[in-house]
């Protein structure tokens, strides 16, 4: 059913030098303090992480609670801030499809899609063959999966302890392991552009909508890194 | 605050999974090879980027008390670390959450 050399072999990509464990678990345990600071029990954080494991879901999440948001606003915040992971599913899967492999595999493991899974598979691919690709993509998913559902446990029970300093020092650990996630990921013209463009328009469309920044910023910086490239590649 | 617990972590894993659902229901007929799946590839990088950008740049929650100023230094600082390290995550990562407990208390 699933191969376990391949399964293994993606689970021990949270070890090493490259390890998403500690940014994972850093953002995490703010999430299970943030979370029983607004009133979650222990089941109720654990079940978020479990059913949600996308970081800034769970923080649009709290704040919308927070105001008091009704149920279709904060669907829709969620939707918004989550909807990078809709090309990042598009960009990762065809890598990963083998007629070999049943449908329902990825269905399910499409679930384990957030942007350090995606990061380590991504920066991996290249060096599994097709067929166990997504056997090794359950593996890196299930652990990094793991090491969330624990730190929020972790956060949450640790959270009268935490102080303001500490949690500041959380907060930035994850946004920095992206930062050098990407920066280390900028090989080719297109990938580069795509990150520095995003980077600069992300912000720049705040000042046009704090909503939608993100996806206009986005699709415009990935429109324009694209075309740019495939220009460049004739 | 919104009442149901139960229910919005419901609604809120549902409006999360149906991009990941969306995005698989849509992969099933890209080929690796194909234009679309590369300007997709493309898209994907920058939204991430502008995510990314987002949270140091206009924070919210804790880190939004922190110095605009203060935290692209944390970031330069720790980009340059990643490059010293040969391309460590677990250095920069780490060097990050101190420094800026110090800058936070001391500055």
């Amino acid at each position: 059913m699933i191969d376990s050399k391949y399964f293994l072999k993606g689970f021990a990509s949270i070890r090493g030098v490259r390890s998403p464990a500690i940014a994972l678990g850093a953002s995490f345990i703010a999430i299970g303090a943030l979370l029983k600071n607004i009133g979650f029990t222990i089941q109720e954080s654990i079940f978020s992480t479990f059913l949600t494991y996308a970081l800034p879901g769970s923080l649009v999440m709290a704040e919308s609670m927070i105001i008091g948001a009704s149920l279709i606003n904060i669907f829709i915040a969620v939707w918004l801030v989550n909807a990078r992971l809709y090309p990042m599913t598009v960009s990762l899967m065809p890598l990963l499809m083998h007629k070999s492999q049943p449908k329902w595999k990825y269905y399910l493991s499409c679930h384990f899609i957030a942007v350090s899974s995606w990061l380590i598979m991504k920066d991996n691919y290249e060096q599994i063959n097709k067929e166990s690709r997504i056997d090794f993509w359950i593996g890196i998913g299930v652990a990094t999966w793991s090491v969330a559902i624990f730190s929020t446990v972790i956060g949450y029970l640790a959270s009268d302890f935490l102080n303001e300093d500490v949690l500041i020092g959380l907060a930035i650990i994850n946004p920095i392991y992206f930062t050098c996630m990407m920066v280390g990921a900028m090989k080719t013209i297109k990938i580069s552009l795509s990150i520095i463009l995003g980077t600069i328009l992300g912000p720049a469309f705040y000042f046009v909508s704090p909503e939608w920044c993100i996806l206009f910023g986005g699709i415009t910086a990935g429109t324009v890194a694209f075309l740019i490239g495939e220009i460049n590649d004739k | 605050m919104t009442s149901n617990i139960v229910l919005v972590i419901l609604i809120t894993s549902f409006a999360t999974f149906l991009s990941r659902f969306l995005g698989v229901l849509s992969s099933e007929n890209i080929k690796e090879t194909s234009k679309i799946f590369r300007w997709f590839n493309c898209l994907a990088y920058s939204t991430l980027a502008a995510l990314i950008a987002r949270i140091v740049i206009f924070p919210s929650g804790l880190l939004s008390e922190v110095d605009y100023f203060v935290r692209i230094i944390v970031v330069i600082l720790s980009i340059g670390l990643f490059f010293i390290t040969k391309k460590n995550l677990v250095y920069p990562t780490i060097f990050s959450a101190i420094i800026l407990s110090l800058f936070n208390s001391y500055l």
